[in-house]
């Protein structure tokens, strides 16, 4: 249906069919030069994607080492890391039981950063509003529909909340943000755990889908009287409101990067395979998360070279010491103490043919 | 014009034969034999490449049947045809259920098509009988061709952006939930993509409507409208129909604008004003964070179930044509 202008020269036509051949052929021949180069190829979680893309960056022009990290979705990194077609994996959350069989191998989960889940809203006049766990269970449950509803305005004496219905926006695509949250709800209500669960992808039991972060935010903001969940860093970026919620010591914590970082400064398992909303930390904001660096723990698998397994460590272990100055320019939020000394323990036990690759 | 090629014909010399009605019969054998092979090699060949690709297609079409068929094993074995019944999708219980995917996809694709049809034929008829040269019609043809060129996803944004808050305020006015997205504004968003489907198909079968039929319409004293109603649209019909058959073939499998305006709600729809969700759509969010056998396995099933529910509309489709055809 398109015409394509006749073309009053068949020698026009050759000279851009030549011209595209030509351009076609050569890149298939840039990669290949560089084969000596030691190349890592990553997949999975999108929340720290523009975290990584700088990281790798930085240590390509330090150390000359180039890193691939495809931002396909935390399924999608675990699959590939299952089939063993990626170096190492990111998720933004814990691989289940399920997952770990199919691999039939140890998959060290080794935390890289920290982010937060913040409840964003749209009312007139935006005021700053509290929460506590169980209004956000109720409200992401149905139960309470209205904004004037009592037992809001209980925590938020002085704010006059208008008499509007509540809206729920939630993601419709898998994510680790999802993940993040809905632990957060599964381990504040009892309900919550029993009618949906814990998931990247849920059945919500009322509400309206946004694609990603971008979605959901659009639809909030266009939509007076809506609620969502959207990442910090986003809604920061973004100016949007996000309430502070109270945390399971009874302290009301604003989300932001050292809160963040502080929900980790708790009891941590030597795993690090934890999830941390709802944390203990007195300061630490309880819908926080990790997101994770999932690698095998013994790296002679498909044929890896000692190289390429060292070269994953060395990578793995610069992003946890020196790559952290990078996480707050970028506000994401740096380990906690507590969790780089784990970290150091779980990399330290990366083994090659059973020995141990760094000291 | 099977290569009657005489100029190659050759005449046996007097000399290599005894007489000359062998001569003449071996001249003629050669000529008939160079002539098939120059002609028969090109047609019989030419007619083998063609069924090869016509094969290919249909080859292409089964394999992929069978390779959705195959990756959604699990969860047919699981579920069985309550699938394509159930109502709930829950992918952390493992309870999977096609129905409101498929109502909200028929829905959004039958409100669209219908939207559609109401701009795209009175564009064809105007392109097709009324001004059917010059620069401005060649202009507006364009422009109508352009629509599809434009990408889902800017549809997605124009949908979103654009189109929601006034959806929005028009059901504050009529005083249902004030959701903006939802079935309405998909269908909107949709029946503006498929127009040129359905238009560019239908101004060509109009234009070609024999003008012997329509002169002897306006020499019995017909008039324009009447000849358009009486005359043209009966005769350009099934071709028309083919075109808005086109169109709901585009709707149905439609991912990114839809999927940013339907509200990607999992509930059965209620009202035109509710939000659905629709099978590709439900596909495109869930895939790259879908793990487990049974949860991915429900996802490619889901995809089965679009390929056969638009297999089984273009058949439909293809036997109302046929009907329209012959009675026209």
């Amino acid at each position: 249906m398109i015409h394509l202008g006749a073309s009053s020269s068949g020698v026009g036509v050759k000279k851009v069919l030549s011209l595209v051949t030509i351009l076609l052929v050569s890149t298939i021949f840039a990669g290949i030069g560089h084969a000596k180069d030691v190349e890592l190829i990553g997949a999975g979680a999108t929340f720290p994607y523009p975290l990584y893309s700088k990281m790798f960056d930085v240590y390509n022009k330090e150390y000359g080492v180039k890193v691939n990290y495809q931002s396909i979705g935390s399924g999608g990194g675990i699959r590939q890391l299952i089939n063993k077609t990626v170096d190492f994996g990111g998720s933004d959350a814990i691989m289940s039981d399920r997952d770990l069989s199919e691999a039939k191998a140890p998959i060290l989960h080794i935390p890289s950063c920290a982010g937060a889940v913040v409840i964003t809203y749209n009312l007139p006049g935006t005021p700053q509003l509290r929460f506590t766990p169980d209004i956000i269970a109720d409200i992401f449950l149905g139960k309470i529909t209205k904004w004037n509803d009592r037992r809001i305005s209980e925590i938020n004496p002085g704010v006059k909340l208008p008499d509007m219905n509540i809206m729920v926006v939630h993601r419709s695509d898998g994510s680790g943000t999802t993940f993040t949250f809905s632990d957060y709800l599964s381990k504040v209500s009892p309900e919550w755990k029993e009618k949906v669960g814990r998931g990247t992808s849920l059945n919500w039991p009322t509400g309206l889908g946004g694609k990603g972060n971008e979605g959901v935010a659009g639809l909030v903001q266009q939509t007076p009287g809506s609620i969502g969940y959207v990442e910090l860093i986003y809604a920061v970026h973004n100016k949007m409101p996000y309430d502070t919620v109270k945390n399971k010591k009874g302290n009301f914590v604003t989300p932001n990067i050292t809160s963040t970082s502080k929900a980790a400064d708790t009891n941590l398992p030597d795993d690090m395979k934890v999830m941390l909303p709802n944390t203990d930390a007195p300061e630490g904001y309880p819908i926080s998360g990790f997101t994770w660096i999932l690698v095998y723990k013994e790296q002679n698998y498909a044929g890896r070279s000692e190289e390429k397994a060292r070269e994953v460590v060395k990578l793995i272990w610069w992003m946890t010491h020196e790559g952290q100055k990078i996480t707050e320019p970028l506000d994401y939020a740096p380990l906690s103490k507590k969790a780089v000394e784990k970290a150091e323990k779980l990399i330290k036990s990366v083994t090659y043919n059973g020995k141990p690759i760094m000291k | 014009m099977l290569g009657n090629d005489t100029s190659t014909e050759l005449k046996y010399p007097m000399t290599l034969s005894k007489d000359s009605a062998t001569a003449d019969a071996l001249t003629k054998i050669h000529a008939r034999v160079k002539a098939r092979w120059k002609s028969g090699f090109s047609e019989s060949s030419f007619r083998k490449i063609l069924y090869f690709a016509g094969i290919c297609v249909l080859v292409l079409l089964v394999a992929i049947f069978l390779s959705l068929v195959i990756a959604s094993f699990p969860a047919i074995r699981r579920f069985g045809v309550g699938f394509l019944f159930g109502t709930t999708w829950d992918p952390v219980k493992g309870e999977f259920g096609a129905l409101p995917f498929v109502v909200g996809t028929l829905i959004v694709s039958f409100l669209a098509l219908i939207f559609s049809v109401f701009l795209s034929l009175p564009t064809s008829i105007f392109l097709g009988e009324y001004f059917t040269e010059g620069g401005t019609p060649t202009f507006i043809k364009s422009m109508i061709e352009l629509l599809a060129g434009v990408p889902s996803v800017i549809y997605g944004f124009c949908g979103l952006f654009l189109l929601t808050p006034l959806v929005r305020s028009l059901e504050v006015k009529l005083g249902v939930a004030p959701y903006g997205v939802g079935i309405l504004t998909a269908a909107l968003v949709l029946s503006i993509m498929v127009i040129p489907y359905s238009a560019s198909i239908g101004r060509e079968v109009i234009n070609l409507v024999p003008t012997d039929l329509k002169e002897a319409a306006f020499s019995l004293g017909a008039t324009r409208f009447e000849v358009i109603r009486k005359v043209i649209l009966p005769y350009a019909r099934s071709g028309i129909f083919a075109g808005i058959l086109l169109s709901l073939g585009r709707a149905l499998g439609e991912t990114m604008a839809v999927t940013m305006v339907i509200g990607n709600s999992n509930f059965l729809p209620t009202s035109i004003f509710s939000p659905s969700n629709s099978l590709a759509s439900v596909i495109a969010n869930e895939f790259t964070e879908a793990t487990g056998r049974l949860y991915l396995s429900s996802l490619i099933e889901l995809g089965l179930v679009l390929f056969m529910v638009t297999t089984v509309i273009n058949v439909l489709g293809k036997v109302i044509v046929r009907r329209m055809g012959v009675e026209g």
